[in-house]
């Protein structure tokens, strides 16, 4: 995987953290809240946090730490999560959110108003801590106390030990007269047995150091801890040899008989001497895993560096001080005589070369330890479905998932389509044969029809996601809206879990924006107004999702004032969208609010005062397929209705004939259709009609002579009308030779195989294989209106 | 010996980080979402080195150290605890936990690679 692959792994589950993010904080709002929340809302952060890190994104790591230093506190039960200081974290993940996506677009410069939202959650974080990085990187010597008496040198025991060599084993310590040697219990911090340190070295013998190296004595003291925690002293030594010469000098002196031995007690203490340049921190860097776990003592040898100072923890040790060993007992015999006895006495027990790199005797590597592990490991095996159990008992283990590539769901989606036109195709090839109802074939037919529709709907609910992430972004919108006007606002969602596939939701996102603004802007009242009228002054929004009848409803409604209707009136024949004094219902006068030129600065305020009217609500909705109508009852509020298509993969259309041809003109578009003998059709002169629909003048085109297949009819008497609407209301009469019925259709891209045909929009095949088109209605809406002389402009169509 | 090493973290973008800095390396990678599945993934591919995340649902880094040790009494596997705090206070709760040793991230292949030398010969 590269990096930048890595970089769209992390921005992908920002996404996913960011939403349980803002699910967090809004189950925190509740008083009952499980304190379970509160961890998760931190984990949330805390992952983007060590995720960004990981990128470098720096500004994303700050203020993630400020934000989870802030949720640390309410963890830790410091910081009552109040109402206020819900409303600091609620900023704080949308600024959150906002923080990624710049930092996903490689905008990462910070926003107007971060400087009072870092000021409240830092202020809610409390003071920094004392700097961890300062304690982190002291020198360790510095963290250990001093431990008492001891000389730099080992005394003869331990040179026994390390002189007995890898041929006769720790099994011939006792022997040796160790047994003598004190019986220390080593704690953390018990000093270093006596035996170790009180016998005076002899100088001369010492190498010099070369010069500008420094000779280090270490004093080393495993506790079983350290074995327990799985650190191993050879590796340890190990990593010194690195830094220059090493000489380990084991020391048995605490190692009983054989019979005596206690497996997990640490009986070997190591005396070592290194020689190098690397300043003394690296030295202590060495021992930073097990600092704690054993006694350590790490002096200069010689006082003339300044680290020596530093490092020494015991008293002051001269050069005559040093160990009496000749070079023979040199670095290679340190490792392998390193067997960390407490933790696994079979490898102490069995000689180890003293070079080998992968040490037998170390924990991690011994066959027998992983035996025995093994073993351990079969039980752990069989107990696992029991925690299994017992882990889903305690949260409901999410459904598992995989991420597949979009291209491919759509080939899929794109393949079930041929599917289910190939089995129309045969089933009408089959039905034209005559076969009595219980032949086999037909039967057959029956079944692959049943299951390529299955199929269909399968494939489909791959595209298809819950509404929720959608949803939950309004309630940054109804959040920022109700600050914005001083209103109190209450979002609530139905129905998250509906599903509708991915790309109606994502086109859905600005449409349904604009709708809760506009809820919260004009739908509610003020909070004075609300309370003079009997209402409570914290206002509601209900915005909800349902499938309704193979369609999905999405509802945005307010409990405010509902629409004034005498003022859109009024508004409307002002701006001469209505002829004065029309004669309008109540429902008429609502939709009025969806024309374009409705909404001007005079009706908008800051707010949703973007230039954008319900109007674009519309056209939106109407381009996924979908419509839009309002619901109004004055004094109780006002509810906006969105159905839409289930897919963008099929449509449901009417199959009309035009010279000859089969096209498809989709359903949401038809406003009616009417028998040209029923309505009433007026010539302009060169040509043009108009038909009087609802009272309305609408320009009339013949589908057949726009598209070019032959010129327009004189007569009408054996046409059909069939009356479009689309956005803004504007609308257009087509003629059309006959209506054949009306299904669901497969949509085929023409652009992707052909090239862009004007007035139409795609194409599909029909059960008898027979290839028809898809008309655009916009586009023949336009086109209609184009033809218009300019007293009949569209604006003057209410 | 290829060296097995598993990796526990709940955040998928560490995850991913991890298997491919521990792929290149030449390590064979085991992955567990959280401390629960890691202690199964424990019991299952028997790891040289385990490095685990503190902050995670189910079962926390600490939860996890601890049942392992428990589990494992005689196997200590070496147990690298991965951190954005590199407060005292924290590696003390790892290593009062179990924990061999840490890894404060943002780590970068170098860093993860040398954690892993000093706690198993790799």
């Amino acid at each position: 995987m590269s990096g930048t692959d890595l970089r769209e792994v992390f921005f992908q589950e920002c996404e996913d953290l960011l939403e349980a993010l803002q699910d967090g904080l809004r189950q925190m709002d509740t008083p009952d809240h499980d304190p379970e929340t509160v961890h998760a809302v931190f984990r949330a952060v805390h992952s983007i946090k060590g995720g960004a890190g990981a990128f470098g994104l720096d500004a994303l790591v700050d203020f993630a730490h400020r934000f989870e230093t802030a949720m640390d506190r309410v963890r830790a039960g410091d910081l009552a999560a109040d109402p206020e200081v819900m409303h600091v974290f609620h900023r704080a993940g949308d600024h959150l959110a906002d923080l990624v996506v710049l930092t996903r677009t490689g905008k990462q410069a910070g926003r107007a108003g971060d400087a009072r939202l870092l000021a409240e959650i830092d202020a809610l974080a409390g003071p920094p801590e004392e700097s961890a990085e300062g304690l982190d990187f002291q020198p360790l010597a510095l963290d250990l106390g001093p431990l008492p008496g001891l000389p730099a040198s080992p005394e003869g025991a331990a040179d026994t030990g390390l002189d007995a060599g890898p041929d006769t084993g720790p099994d011939t310590g006792p022997d040796a007269g160790l047994d003598a040697g004190p019986r220390t219990a080593l704690g953390a911090a018990s000093p270093l047995p006596d035996s170790l340190t009180d016998t005076p070295a002899d100088p001369p013998t010492d190498p010099p150091a070369p010069p500008g190296a420094t000779r280090w004595r270490i004093a080393f003291a495993p506790t079983a801890a350290l074995y327990t925690a799985g650190n191993d002293p050879a590796l340890l030594f190990r990593a010194l040899e690195r830094l220059g010469p090493l000489r380990v000098e084991a020391d048995a002196t605490a190692l009983p008989p054989l019979a005596a031995l206690d497996p997990m007690a640490p009986c070997l203490h190591w005396r070592l001497e290194l020689t190098t340049d690397a300043p003394a921190d690296e030295i202590a860097a060495v021992f930073e895993f097990v600092e704690g776990l054993c006694g350590l003592e790490i002096t200069a040898d010689s006082a003339e560096t300044d680290a020596a100072t530093d490092m020494a923890a015991g008293p002051e040790h001269g050069p005559e001080h040093g160990p009496e060993h000749g070079p023979e007992h040199g670095p290679e015999h340190g490792g392998g005589e390193a067997a960390p006895a407490g933790a696994d006495p079979r490898g102490a027990l069995s000689p180890a070369p003293a070079t080998a790199p992968a040490d037998p005797a170390s924990p991690g590597n011994s066959p027998a330890n992983n035996t025995a592990h093994n073993t351990a490991g079969s039980e752990d095996a069989a107990r696992a479905p029991r925690s299994s159990a017992a882990a889903s008992d305690a949260a409901p283990a999410p459904q598992p998932t995989i991420r597949v590539n979009l291209d491919r769901v759509d080939r899929l989606i794109n393949l079930v389509g041929e599917l289910v036109i190939k089995e129309a195709m045969l089933s009408q090839s089959i039905a034209r044969l005559g076969l009595p109802p219980e032949s086999g074939m037909t039967t057959g037919l029956d079944g692959l029809k049943q299951l390529a529709g299955e199929i269909q709907e399968g494939v489909m609910a791959i595209r298809a996601q819950p509404v929720k992430s959608m949803f939950q972004r309004m309630f940054r919108i109804v959040r920022e809206a109700a600050e914005a006007t001083g209103k109190q606002v209450r979002l609530e969602v139905q129905g998250d879990q509906t599903e509708v596939d991915k790309t109606v939701i994502e086109r859905l996102v600005d449409p349904l924006t604009h709708m809760i603004r506009n809820a919260v802007d004009h739908g509610l009242e003020d909070p004075d107004t609300r309370l003079a009228a009997g209402k409570p002054a914290q206002g509601r929004v209900v915005l909800s999702a349902a499938h309704r009848s193979g369609r999905v409803m999405i509802e945005v409604s307010d409990d405010g004032a509902g629409v004034n209707r005498d003022k859109v009136r009024a508004l409307a024949e002002t701006r001469g969208l209505i002829p004065p004094g029309a004669d309008l219902s109540a429902s008429e006068i609502d939709n009025l609010l969806f024309l374009p030129g409705f909404s001007s600065k005079d009706t908008v305020s800051a707010l949703s005062g973007r230039g954008v009217g319900l109007d674009v609500v519309k056209s939106e909705i109407h381009a996924l397929g979908g419509r839009v109508t309002i619901a109004s009852t004055p004094g109780a509020g006002t509810t906006f209705s969105v159905s839409l298509p289930l897919t963008l993969a099929v449509l449901e259309g009417m199959v009309v004939e035009v010279a000859g041809q089969t096209m498809v003109i989709p359903i949401t578009a038809i406003q009616e259709t009417l028998q040209p003998g029923t309505a009433t059709v007026h010539p302009l002169g060169s040509g043009e009609r108009v038909l009087i629909s609802r009272g309305a003048p609408v320009p009339l085109i013949d589908l057949g002579a726009t598209l070019g297949y032959r010129a327009a009819p004189a007569a009408l008497d054996d046409h059909v009308l069939v009356v479009l609407q689309v956005d803004a209301g504007r609308r257009c009469a087509v003629v059309v030779d006959r209506i054949h019925d009306q299904r669901q259709v497969v949509i085929k891209s023409l652009e992707s195989n052909y090239g862009r045909v004007e007035g139409v929009a795609a194409a599909t095949i029909l059960g008898d294989g027979r290839i028809a088109l898809i008309i655009d209605p916009d586009e023949i809406v336009a086109r209609g209106g184009g033809r218009l002389p300019g007293d009949l402009s569209l604006a003057a169509m209410g | 010996m290829t060296l097995r090493v598993l990796a526990i973290d709940d955040s998928r973008t560490i995850r991913s980080l991890l298997d491919a800095a521990l792929s290149d390396a030449g390590f064979e990678v085991h992955l567990a979402e959280d401390g629960r599945q890691g202690l199964d993934r424990l019991a299952e591919t028997d790891p040289h080195v385990v490095i685990t995340d503190i902050n995670m649902p189910v079962l926390d880094g600490f939860g996890f150290i601890e049942a392992a040790r428990r589990d494992h009494p005689d196997r200590p596997v070496p147990i690298l605890v991965l951190t954005t705090e590199s407060s005292p206070a924290l590696k003390d709760r790892a290593r009062r936990a179990g924990a061999t040793g840490w890894i404060v991230k943002p780590f970068d292949e170098a860093r993860l690679i040398g954690a892993i030398e000093r706690v198993a010969v790799v």
